[in-house]
């Protein structure tokens, strides 16, 4: 673990100028991702900026839905009643994320920023574009159970590891961000970036761009949404394959359907090519299963993880069978 | 205090362990002790070349020692769970993870921050990486256990009304006992003492002597708690040598504490094992041959080899037998003794193989292995007990068996399929000489030394019971002090024979003091009742200030005349999800014959460890290398999975009351590693049920039930 220093911002005027002087410099909420990294050598930031004490951690309603602050935990995040009961999908998401110890420390910012779990990208001594830009990317043909198949490029098919991730893209949740030009706002679904061939970058924000909130819009569809999560083992594990489903049926009818996948590329994965088979086709056992074949659409494994790409027709399938009440 | 062996009496390190007053080898802080950080390989073969000057600059760093400046050891290993160590004695890397430097330092955190400094550059050597790669040879180790051929097995086989023919494999896996290996080392002229997490202090002085060209008499290895150790703690690594030859360089103590990655570094696994195993029976289920080949992994500069064949010579009687074992050399680090060595594979193959050939005949699987119980091993030699059949019969009742309906896909729960399983168990009785000291004090209370070591299955609590009920006395005036090749000598606590050995020892000890003190009363045995009160009457009337018993016990001739196992049988039920692939065990039961129970509670957790872990090895558990490089990429908790809560059920484990006069004064056989023997067939064999796709690799995990 490298030396650094650590600095605790008091408002984010403050945070973002020390971030602003220090291109090497990090922010640090929970710190579940950042610190291990850093364990890892993978992360090697010079300045730590603490902004667990900005009041960011509120979750409110407002007139058109719920904001929750990027510092809100995801434990809070989880329990909170309107988010049960008009995004079943988000508890969901966080309840079936990492252990309770881990959820009561991080926070919604953090894990919407943390990086991939790749073994590659975490091991410093190995081949990876995204850690060693031009070094190649090992797990295309190395081990790859983990890792994507859609989405990736030669440069890398990193899975992105955010359950939560893939449950916002579902709701169509907006995140607020403040950077030098003030406050701006992007759909989750423009948040994250495919690696093409700059797999270093992840998301559209530029260094010391804050993100200080996550907009959930209240609608049908996330009241009735689902978040199905399949893994080796029952618990504590990150998804081999996850699906996020929020539907609207009225009169047998599919009004509205957001289809995310999660553990399959590397970013939160909206099947917009499902969501067009299910919008305004009747509700039934039929039409969610075109769906759910559309949704592999343009997939291609690499040896080990071929079997993604059966599993996630089954488990968009199965989760479409929920929220679409027919099993 | 008669009846107390037996009785589910409490741990008497209980409360040191949950006050955190139990001290573990890391924990062990001494005056002027610094840190050792190991900085470990990257690639599977080549030569280093370590450029520490940055590391050597950076604070608080004392020494960083490489192979030019290492103190020079007897590496070799020397049989009897000694390895050839990779110790820094040459540039040569021949597995991912070996020890290329050490780095020592006045903080561990600064020792950790100067390890990373140092760079190593290698010049690549051809590795071999694939198990298929790795050319097959027969084992000059293992004796006669390495093949065994009776009757004419392929001629049976190729006779046979019903026959089943599989190749199994059990991948490599990695042991993780929740306390890493940890080492303190500390030199006092030529008198080297080490605090060391060992299955064996005794074993580990005798290594230590050998390594370092130094008496044994020159050095003592104190080993208090550990917290597990499944084997790979049974033997010495480069870390502990490690230590001590640093100690030795910077002429100050040095402790090194292994990262959960270095666990996956020199301190030995479960090989992958590949195996055949064929059946042949009549169409009644009576098994006419047994044919069981194994071809497993070892280092490619050392050997190591399980009898993984060897259930196959003991489970069921048959006329015809063989069974073989092969190796083949990998650059790994060399694998090691991991629980059940041998059985813990072997059974999966075999016990799969017997539910395959209950489908081949339409036999029940519990009354096909009833049919083939045998009262001989394969040499012929009666079993001194056996209860297999016992263990089948009591477990199918508890589990209910009979509401098993054998077609496969047949139960369900809701969408889920229900699948229920069965296999047999067993496990060799070992025993090893043992000594023990048996003291008792003027206050009348006793205090019992050997230098047997509680891995944490509760050494402590079993060999207070047992001195304590020798004396009569109340587990409390019973003291006892463990791991410490200073106590008298003990064998390592593995191959489940710690019990059967030392508790031997500490019962004749025990008599030899009770002995003693009788005398001291003239024979009158009631001058010994009365607990602790009641011997120091008597012995302040006799004038004595103290009365040792002790003991030498070694086995008998009956380990000779009879086959010494424990016998059980494990039953399990899933949940498969048939879209998804997923498994989840929901109910587990386990009995077991093995011989006296000393404490029921101990042993309940020794057998459902085993079923715990039994899972993991069924559906998690897959160290993962990439096999261009020999690198392991599963190197962390998070990628080599084992189970959690979640994934353990309710687990019942049967206690089949046993008494053998054969196996040892103590009537015990060992718990230790029987809980996982086909512990992971019964799961198997419960998906087969359940989904019926026959996995012959392990883990079972969704994309081989999702095709
Ligand atoms: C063992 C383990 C298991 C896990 N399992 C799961 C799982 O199953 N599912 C899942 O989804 N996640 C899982 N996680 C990941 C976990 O959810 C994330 O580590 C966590 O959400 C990160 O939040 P944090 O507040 O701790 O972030 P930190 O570690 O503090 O920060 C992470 C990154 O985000 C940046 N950052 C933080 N806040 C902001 C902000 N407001 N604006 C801009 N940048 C910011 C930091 O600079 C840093 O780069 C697991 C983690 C561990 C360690």
């Amino acid at each position: 673990m490298n030396a650094f220093r650590y600095a605790q911002a008091r408002d984010a005027a403050s945070a973002m100028a020390a971030l602003a002087a220090d291109p090497r410099a990090r922010y640090i909420a929970g710190g579940t991702n950042v610190v291990d990294l850093m364990k890892e050598g993978v992360e090697r930031p010079s300045l730590l900026v603490d902004i667990t004490q900005l009041p960011l951690r509120g979750i409110d309603r407002t007139a058109t839905g719920v904001r929750v602050g990027a510092l809100a935990l995801m434990s809070d995040v989880a329990d909170h009643p309107a988010i049960a009961r008009d995004y079943p999908v988000v508890a969901q998401a966080l309840l079936a994320s990492a252990s309770p110890q881990l959820r009561n420390m991080a926070t919604i910012g953090g894990n919407l920023m943390q990086r991939t779990r790749c073994a590659y990208f975490r091991d410093v001594s190995q081949h990876c574009n995204k850690r060693a830009p031009g070094t190649g990317c090992a797990a295309i043909s190395g081990v790859n159970r983990r890792h994507a198949v859609v989405g990736g490029s030669e440069q890398c098919i990193c899975t992105h590891a955010s359950d939560l991730a893939v449950a916002l893209l579902s709701v169509d949740a907006i995140v607020h961000v403040r950077g030098r030009a003030g406050e701006r706002t992007v759909p989750l679904e423009r948040f994250h970036v495919l690696p093409g061939s700059t797999p270093q970058r992840e998301t559209v924000l530029e260094h010391g761009d804050l993100i200080t909130a996550v907009e959930l819009p209240a609608s049908a569809a996330a009241r009735n949404s689902y978040y199905l999560k399949v893994r080796d083992r029952a618990s504590y594990e990150f998804a081999l394959v996850s699906v996020a489903a929020a539907l609207n049926v009225a009169g047998g009818r599919i009004r509205a359907a957001r289809v995310a996948l999660g553990g399959v590329a590397p970013t939160p994965w909206r099947a917009h090519a499902a969501e067009a088979a299910l919008l305004g086709r009747p509700a039934t056992g039929g039409t969610f299963a075109a769906a759910a074949e559309a949704a592999t659409r343009g997939m291609k494994g690499y040896g080990q993880n071929d079997f993604k790409i059966v599993l996630v027709r089954r488990a968009v399938n199965r989760a479409l069978q929920h929220v679409g009440a027919i099993a | 205090m008669s009846g107390l062996v037996g009785a589910p009496v409490d741990r008497v390190d209980g409360r040191l362990k949950v006050t955190g007053a139990a001290k573990y080898s890391a924990e062990i802080a001494l005056p002027g002790l610094v840190y050792g950080v190991m900085v470990l390989s990257t690639t599977a073969s080549g030569t280093s070349q370590v450029d520490a000057d940055a590391a050597r600059r950076a604070p608080g760093v004392i020494a960083v020692m490489t192979p030019q400046n290492a103190p020079r050891v007897d590496s070799g290993g020397n049989g009897a769970g000694d390895r050839t160590l990779m110790v820094l004695q040459d540039e040569v890397v021949r597995y991912d993870r070996q020890p290329v430097a050490v780095v020592v330092a006045d903080t561990f955190e600064r020792a950790t921050d100067a390890a990373a400094m140092v760079r190593v550059r290698y010049a690549a050597a051809p590795a071999v990486t694939r198990f298929d790669a790795a050319a097959e040879y027969k084992p000059a180790s293992g004796g006669r256990d390495v093949d065994k051929h009776k009757g004419d097995a392929a001629a049976a086989l190729a006779q046979a009304a019903v026959k089943v023919d599989g190749t199994y494999i059990v991948p490599v896996e990695h042991h993780n006992p929740m306390e890493p290996h940890a080492t303190v080392a500390q030199w006092d002229g030529d008198q080297l003492t080490v605090y060391e997490s060992t299955q064996g202090v005794i074993n580990a002085r005798r290594t230590l002597a050998q390594t370092f060209g130094i008496p044994t008499a020159s050095v003592r290895v104190v080993s208090k708690f550990i917290g597990g150790g499944f084997g790979g703690k049974g033997s010495v690594w480069p870390h502990a040598v490690l230590a001590a030859m640093a100690a030795k360089l910077v002429n100050r103590p040095v402790k090194i504490v292994l990262s959960r990655p270095q666990m996956f570094g020199s301190v030995g696994f479960r090989p992958q094992t590949v195996q055949r195993v064929a059946l042949g029976a009549g169409s009644d289920g009576r098994l006419s041959a047994i044919i069981h080949e194994t071809s497993a992994q070892t280092s490619v500069f050392d050997e190591f080899m399980a009898g993984t064949g060897a259930i196959s010579a003991v489970l069921y009687g048959t006329p015809n037998l063989t069974i073989t074992h092969r190796l083949r050399r990998l650059n790994t680090s060399t694998p090691t003794f991991m629980r059940a060595p041998g059985e813990a594979c072997g059974s999966f193959a075999l016990e799969s193989a017997m539910d395959e050939l209950a489908y081949a005949t339409g036999i029940d699987p519990v009354e096909l292995r009833l049919r083939n119980d045998t009262q001989v091993d394969a040499d012929g030699k009666p079993f001194s007990s056996r209860a297999l059949r016992e263990a089948l019969r009591q477990g199918a009742e508890r589990f209910g068996w009979s509401r098993r309906d054998p077609r496969p896909r047949s139960m369900r729960d809701g969408r889920l399929l229900v699948g229920m399983g069965v296999a047999a168990a067993s496990y060799p009785t070992h025993r090893s000489a043992a000594s023990a000291l048996v003291r008792v004090n003027a206050d009348g209370t006793a205090l019992v030394q050997s230098s047997g070591v509680d891995i944490g299955t509760g050494a402590y609590t079993v060999f207070t019971q047992i001195a304590a009920e020798q004396l009569g006395l109340p587990v409390e005036q019973v003291r006892i002090e463990l791991g410490d090749s200073a106590f008298p000598a003990a064998p390592n606590a593995g191959g489940s024979q710690l019990t059967a050995s030392a508790g031997s020892a500490i019962k004749l000890a025990a008599l030899d003091a009770r002995a003693k003190l009788l005398a001291l009363a003239r024979g009158d045995a009631s001058a010994l009742i009365g607990g602790a009160a009641a011997i120091a009457a008597l012995m302040r009337t006799g004038g004595v200030e103290t009365i040792e018993g002790r003991s030498d016990a070694k086995p008998g001739d009956d380990a000779q005349k009879y086959a010494m196992h424990s016998f059980g049988a494990q039953f399990a039920e899933v949940r498969v999800d048939p879209d998804l692939g997923t498994v989840r065990v929901v109910r587990f039961v386990n009995a077991f014959g093995a011989g006296r129970i000393l404490n029921e509670k101990t042993a309940r957790s020794q057998y459902i460890g085993g079923a715990v872990w039994g899972i993991g090895m069924a559906l998690l558990e897959h160290t993962r290398y990439d096999e261009r490089s020999g690198r392991i990429m599963t190197a962390n908790l998070a990628e080599y999975l084992v189970p959690v809560n979640a994934d353990v059920p309710a687990i019942e484990p049967i206690i089949i009351p046993e008494d053998d006069p054969h196996v040892n004064e103590i009537g015990v056989k060992g718990i230790g590693e029987i809980g996982i023997v086909g512990a992971a067939a019964a799961i198997a064999n419960a998906v087969y049920h359940a989904t019926g796709k026959r996995v012959r690799d392990l883990p079972i995990t969704p994309e081989k039930l999702l095709a």
